[in-house]
């Protein structure tokens, strides 16, 4: 049964990164881009990973994909001032992004898996284990964690404010 | 929760090749680098990163959980870390230069070539 819903999953998620990719209007691709965030969630947890699905659901389709909608209404894109490159252009991006998954699959091919381990413990996704391994052998790298998002607050906040007029802008 | 009573236990990871998440993960990353080549507005750049991103965050926790390791669903959980604090500043980046310039065209922001 996780078979099927995991063929299911894969099958949304590839098509609505490729609706993302192809979408005229910016907030189209915004919202294919959250279909194919909770089919990734749909994913974690068909690998029994409860916390990380958590976490993506309220971090990207929560938070990031706010910010993004936010911006895009702000700034009032829509399909009129769209940029779109030449025919020719496109045609080079597609070329090249399939050649970069033919050389992945090749090497995907040439490769020889070793069959998955028995999994001696299955319930490392949890969050109550998670939490364990987390503040017991990566604390310091949560700590530097917050330090980054501190700095990114500060720089967002720095960015975003409007300059005087007397500086030159950029 | 004892897993071990769930009915769905046996057939749940082991049916799944890892092969398949490889391809599913490798398609979606093709599909970001393929949208960035493609796209010129500069916020629909910034979300193909972030499926690429993605993609590499679902190879990392299946890998994880097939091999029976915590730390890379650690790993995980640290990349979407980076990810939300790349997208704040990215897209305060990009009202500053909408401020300026009264567009996201990726082709006008040139400037710092010189």
């Amino acid at each position: 049964m996780s078979q099927y819903l995991f063929y299911f999953l894969a099958f949304v998620s590839i098509f609505s990164a490729l609706l993302v990719v192809t979408a005229k209007n910016p907030i189209h691709s915004v919202l294919f881009l959250i279909v194919t965030f909770f089919a990734i969630a749909g994913q974690y947890i068909i690998l029994n990973a409860q916390f990380l699905a958590i976490v993506h659901i309220i971090v990207y389709a929560g938070a990031i994909m706010v910010l993004f909608l936010f911006v895009l209404m702000l700034l009032n894109l829509n399909k009129e001032s769209e940029p779109v490159k030449s025919n020719m252009m496109k045609g080079i991006g597609v070329v090249s992004g399939c050649l970069l998954a033919l050389v992945l699959v090749a090497a995907l091919h040439k490769s020889t898996m070793s069959p998955a381990l028995g999994l001696p413990n299955d319930e490392i996704g949890l969050v109550g284990n998670l939490g364990k391994v987390l503040f017991k052998d990566y604390v310091v790298p949560f700590e530097i964690s917050s330090l980054l998002f501190l700095s990114a607050m500060i720089g967002a906040v720095m960015l975003g404010k409007r300059e005087s007029k007397a500086e030159p802008v950029i | 929760m004892n897993r071990k009573q769930n009915p769905l236990y046996k057939t749940k990871k082991l049916s799944i090749p890892i092969e398949h998440y490889i391809l599913l993960s490798s398609i979606l990353f093709c599909i970001g680098v393929m949208g960035v080549l493609l796209r010129r507005n500069a916020i629909i750049l910034l979300m193909c990163v972030e499926l690429m991103l993605n993609s590499v965050n679902l190879l990392m926790a299946a890998f994880s959980t097939y091999h029976g390791d915590a730390a890379g669903q650690i790993f995980v959980f640290f990349i979407m870390v980076v990810a939300a604090a790349e997208v704040a500043v990215g897209l305060a980046l990009l009202v500053m230069i909408y401020r300026n310039f009264k567009t996201t065209d990726i082709n006008l922001f040139n400037k710092l070539k010189w």
